[in-house]
This record gives C-alpha cells, structure tokens and sequence, in this order.
C-alpha cells in the first residue's frame, strides 16, 4: 500500500530521515518506535505531503504523495492539535471533515454513535469549541475525524499521550477493529512500547532517521524493545 | 533580579523570528517614531512665537496651561489605540523563587520607559528653554512645571493601562475610553466643569507653591497601586490557565446550500468571521466603511474633486474585500495542516473566500445607494468601483495572499493588531486603491467624466470575463507556495 524508495529528508545539511526502501502492505498495523528527534512525524509529515522530500519518494496505493493528490480522498490522519479548528464545536467538525469527504449529516452521525463509550460523554452536546476543551479531549475528537469518510489509510501520531487509561483501552480496540478486515492500512507513532505492541503487527525502530529494527509483533517483541531502549 | 529581566527581554525581542522576519515594519515604525520626534521637537521650539502672535496679549505660559487639558485627553486617546503594556511571559517565573511583587513592579516600571512618555519631553524641553530665556521666567519655576507635566505623562500611562484592562473584555472594546475622553471634552465643553480652568489652575498653584506637587504626585501613586493590585491579580495562574468557556452558538447556514460544493468553506468562512475576535473586526469595519463617504462628500470642496469619488468608492464598497482578503490564507493558519491533508481542491477554498468578498462588495454597494443624494455622479462613480473591486481587486488581493507568510492568532483583539501584517499587506494597498484613483483622476482631467468611469468599467469587466483564467492562476501559485506556508504558519511569532 505505501512503499517508500530512497526517501531521504535533510534540513540544512543535516539528515533527519533516511528511508532507502520501506514497505507497507495494505491492511497492516503498522507501529513506528523512537526516541525524540528519531524522524517520526518527519516520516508521517511527508506521507502526508506537508514537507517536500530532499530525496527519493513515498508512493501510497502507487500514487506518488508529492506529485499528485489522488491519495487525499482515501487518506486521513490526526497529527496534533493544528489539525483541529479551534472555533467550531466537535459536531462541526464532524460534519465540516464529513463533507469534504463526501458523507452526509446521517453517514457522519452514524459513524460517531459508534463512539459514544470512547467520547465518555464529553465530546458531543456540550456546547464548547474544540479550543475550550481539554488536550485529552481535543484528541479525542481529532482521532474520530480521522475516521470519517472510510478512509483505507489512517495516520495517527502518538495517538495514546495525553489520554486518559479507559480511552487508551478503548482507542486500542477501536484499532485493532479497524484492522480486522484487513482493508485498513493504519500507521501510529508511539512513545508507549506496550500499547504499540499490544495493537500493532508490525514494529519499526526508528533512530536518527534510519530503521535499526523492523519486527512482525511476537510475544518476545516488548522485551526485546525494552532491552533495545535501556540501552 | 532586574538584570536577569532585563537580558530575558533582549533575547526574546532580537530572538522572535517575527523580528528577523519583519525587518521593514520595524524600519517604518522607527520611520514613525523618528517622524513624530521631529513633529513634537517642531512644535516645542514654534510654540512660544506662535502663541505670542495669536494671543499678544496674554503670556504664552497661561495659554499654552490652558491648553493642556486637551494635551491630556489627546495624549490619554491616542494612547489606548498604540500603547500596550509591556508584555511578559511570566508562566516559566512563576515557579521559580521570584516574589510575585518583583515581577509587577518590574512590569510597571518597564512601562514608564514608554516611547509615550519621552515624547512629550521633546516638545516640552525647548518650550521651557524659550519661556526662561525669552519670557522671563525663573528656572526653578519652569523645572518645577516639567516636572509636574512630566507626572501627568505618568498619570496617563497608567491610566491608560487601568482603561485597557477594564475594557479588553468587552466586544466593543474602544467604546469606554471614546466615552471617557467624549464625556470630559463634553462636560468641559458646555461649561458644565471647566476642566481647561481646573487643570490651569492646578498648573498654576503648583507652580506658586511647589508642596502641592503632592497632589498630582498622591494620584500618580494610587493609579499604580491600582495597577499593581490588576496585574498582580493576573498573575496566579487559575485565571490565565482557566479560560472563561463561552457556550458555542449555534447558527443555521443551510441557505450556503445554494452555492453547491463550496457550501462547506462558505460556512466554515462565515464561522470564521463571526466567531473569532480578530475576524469580527472586519464585521464592525463594514459600518464604518459604510460611513466613510459622509466625511467627504457633505462638504462641497470635496464634491468637486471627482477624481476622489473612485477612490471612495473603491473603499465603501470593498471595505471587506480589503480588510478580510489581505489576511487570506492566514486566517486558516492555524488549521493549515489539516486543510493540505484533507481531501480539499484548493480551487473550492479559494472560490469560497471570493463568493464571500463579491457578496460583501454587492450587499455595500446596494446600502451605499442613498450617497445619490449628493449626487448622480456620485452612484455612478461607485458602481464602477464596484466593479473594478469584484473583477480587479478581488483577484489582486488573492494573488497577495500566495505571497502571505504570517500567523495569525485568531483570539486576540484586533485594532491596531499588526500581526500577520508583512510587506505584502502594505504594497496590496497600491494596486487596489492608488492605481483606480490614478487611472480614473488622470482621464477625468484630461478627457472627462465619462471615459474614465467607462475605463474602470471595462477594467472590471475584463477581470470578470477572465475570472476562470486568473483563478487558475492564482491557485497555481497558492500550490507552488504549499510548502512555505505550511512551515511558516507552524511557526509562533
């Protein structure tokens, strides 16, 4: 589903990322792993074609990412909380990332009602701007959009930090629900070594911008992170 | 301690990438600052002969007292507007074991070293100089009388500040300080006080009697109390961390419907506007952009300039258009992300900002219809400016926009706000106002009325014909710029 060749990303002079060939097979779960400054959002950002390549490409569903925009309608993806609109309500938000993905008021209602246990009634009807409520809250109501519009690549950057223990539970089934069919290709980002092996198939270490691990999910792997990282 | 302050304030001032990145603002704020140095140095050393010719009989020194009531209120409003107080992230402080008093006072102090208050000087200091040398005067009366303006300077700073705080709530918030400033003038104007007399008065007994410089002094230091007890307030962290939630406003906007794909973004746009500080100002501006021809075309000096009636045309009808295009895209900055990862042709955005700037330029040039009473000329001149801004501005000011690069923080008041404001926004301003006036001033002198109306007519037609075209354009150039404006908007000021 994403393959990425040569990918290569240097802010003056310095190489952040440096990808010579990654490949994601369509409907994995797919765990990114590293410390602060490992290329992580750097990866995500340039699959999502926020910051231009110094080298090399990301092809999502054989559709190169920088060149040409057809991988929007079938990609969605929560970053952080710039991808949230400060001054609408979380049901704006909704309906706003609804349409331009092409679902009606019934379709998006239909969707969110699935997730009445993982808002904890916090999210909807209350009245507020998504820059009134909480960070937790905020990324709540920012991974739910992502879902919106039958997306068949999530993208979600360290989903887990600021959530509270129920959600973090819940938003590990949700994943693991996404994935079942395997239609969904879903990439997350963590800081969490248990959650990420709990919901992932597949782990990559990230370091200095280059892969030093790619593991298929086993019950070895959280040790063998934890051993890798106390180092 | 102020030492480590002080060195905090060079970092962050010569640190902000808005400083490096705006280097000619500053030059011309320097250019302003210089200008008005000159204008109060002019008026120091030109004040005693000109109060000598216009009232011969009186001492120059009475007068020019007399006067110093409205110095003050002038002085007090033009401060609200430009003046701020000294802002300090204190939140990394607070932690620290720093007494909350040190900070305050710090604060205050710093704001006594305003531009604001120096100026004055500048004109005062020769004043004095030519009331000894040439009027007779003693020094130590005139030294005690700058002293005593020097303290009101005071007393307005902090004044200023108290006004500022009471009213940064309010929506309207330069509706207390006009009302302030209005009554006093009011009150001093219909004789009910005479505040001209008090303050000339005062003036003069302090001078007589130098021990009721206490008075003046006493004031000066409950007005900083006052404002010890505000910012001190300000600075435990439960009312900057606790913000006051307001219940979110539900608006129907199903009639966008009409407009077919773009409905989402018109929508999003609409709550744009009337949801977010900054944005509403450019709401407010819709009145006063409505107003703006009764300054002119009342007075018959004006009516026979023709060549003006373009240029307010232009501004009546595209007071929107100008005020709310030159922030695009930067009003969505700070969404920019999701807006590039979202399955979104930029075409539909933009288009949605232009409906929205074409609507406005209509619906204003439909109430600014009743101008005919000054005039046919008049409602012809504007429905040419009407036109020209729908098929000429509205696609130049769109244009300026793939050259914005600047943040805007959505939530903060908006007059005299320049964030977001670069180079761009000042030059925008030549082609949408200064080239029709030109153009339209130069035909109606050397031809007539007629060629140049139809000019700016077939101008803005042409731009509407070749509305596709130029739309094509500009999106390309908003698609080349992607990159930029994405790394720029993610960057604070």
């Amino acid at each position: 589903m994403i393959t990425a060749n040569n990918l290569t990303k240097s802010y003056k002079g310095v190489q952040v990322l440096n990808l010579p060939n990654l490949d994601i097979p369509k409907g994995q779960s797919f765990g990114l792993v590293g410390n602060n400054g490992a290329g992580k959002t750097t990866f995500f950002s340039l699959l999502l074609d926020l910051i231009n390549p110094t080298t090399g490409h990301i092809k999502s569903n054989n559709i190169s990412v920088h060149e040409s925009e057809d991988w929007k309608p079938f990609t969605s993806s929560f970053i952080d909380e710039s991808f949230l609109i400060g001054y609408l309500t979380p049901e704006e938000y909704f309906y706003f990332i609804g349409d331009i993905r092409g679902q009606n008021k019934a379709d998006v209602d239909n969707l969110i009602a699935k997730f009445e246990d993982f808002f904890h009634d916090e999210i909807l009807g209350k009245k507020k701007y998504l820059r009134d409520l909480s960070k937790g809250n905020q990324k709540k109501a920012g991974i739910v959009a992502a879902l919106i519009g039958n997306p068949e690549v999530i993208i979600l950057d360290e989903p887990f930090a600021n959530l509270d223990p129920t959600t973090q539970i819940r938003l590990k089934q949700i994943i693991k629900e996404l994935t079942e069919n395997r239609d969904i290709t879903v990439l997350i980002s963590s800081h969490d070594l248990m959650h990420v092996t709990d919901v992932c198939e597949r782990i990559v270490v990230l370091e200095k911008g280059e892969i030093v691990k790619d593991l298929a999910t086993s019950e070895a792997t959280l040790k063998e992170l934890e051993a890798h990282f106390s180092n | 301690m102020i030492k480590h302050f002080l060195n905090l304030e060079w970092k962050q001032y010569f640190r902000s990438s808005y400083w490096q990145k705006n280097i000619l603002l500053n030059i011309l704020l320097v250019f302003f600052a210089l200008y008005f140095v000159a204008m109060f140095l002019l008026m120091g050393v030109a004040m005693y002969p000109l109060l000598k010719e216009f009232f011969p009989d009186n001492d120059p020194f009475v007068v020019f007292n007399g006067f110093l009531f409205f110095w003050i209120l002038g002085d007090l409003f033009i401060r609200f507007f430009f003046q701020k107080l000294p802002v300090m992230s204190v939140k990394p402080l607070l932690v620290l074991p720093i007494k909350r008093k040190t900070v305050v006072n710090f604060v205050l102090g710093k704001s006594a070293f305003s531009f604001f208050n120096f100026l004055p000087l500048f004109a005062i200091v020769p004043f004095g100089i030519m009331l000894v040398s040439k009027g007779g005067y003693e020094t130590s009366t005139i030294l005690i009388w700058m002293l005593t303006i020097i303290i009101l300077t005071l007393i307005n700073n902090f004044l200023n500040f108290i006004i500022e705080s009471l009213s940064s709530e309010t929506e309207l918030s330069f509706l207390p300080v006009i009302l302030l400033v209005g009554g006093l003038f009011a009150l001093n104007h219909f004789n009910i006080i005479s505040f001209t007399d008090l303050v000339a008065n005062g003036i003069d007994a302090i001078v007589a009697n130098p021990a009721m410089l206490l008075v003046p002094i006493l004031l000066l230091a409950v007005l900083y109390y006052i404002n010890f007890n505000i910012l001190r307030k300000k600075l435990f962290l439960d009312s900057s961390l606790k913000k006051k939630t307001k219940e979110a406003s539900e608006t129907n906007l199903e009639w966008t419907k009409k407009f077919g794909d773009i409905a989402p973004f018109m929508q999003l746009d609409l709550k744009l506007i009337t949801r977010n500080k900054r944005a509403k100002s450019s709401l407010w501006m819709l009145g006063l952009g409505l107003l703006y021809g009764l300054f002119f075309y009342p007075q018959p000096m004006y009516r026979e300039m023709e060549f003006m009636f373009v240029f307010i045309g232009i501004f009546v009808t595209g007071i929107f258009l100008i005020n709310f295009g030159q922030f695009i895209p930067a009003w969505d900055s700070s969404y920019y992300k999701l807006l590039m990862s979202q399955n979104i042709k930029y075409e539909k955005y933009l288009k949605s900002k232009f409906t929205l700037m074409i609507m406005s330029v209509i619906i204003m040039f439909v109430l600014s219809i009743p101008y005919v009473y000054f005039g046919w000329k008049i409602l012809i001149a504007h429905f040419a400016a009407a036109i020209y801004n729908i098929g000429v501005n509205s696609h130049v000011i769109m244009l300026g926009g793939s050259f914005n690069r600047k943040k805007i923080d959505l939530d903060q008041k908006a007059a005299f706000n320049f964030q977001g404001t670069g180079a761009v926004q000042w030059l925008i301003g030549i082609p949408l106002m200064v080239v029709p006036m030109g153009l339209f001033g130069a035909l109606n002198y050397f031809i007539n009325f007629e060629t140049g109306i139809a000019v700016i007519l077939l101008m803005g037609l042409l731009g509407i014909m070749f509305h596709q075209k130029i739309m094509k354009f500009i999106t390309q150039k908003y698609l080349d710029s992607k990159y930029k404006m994405i790394d720029a908007f993610s960057q604070d000021n």
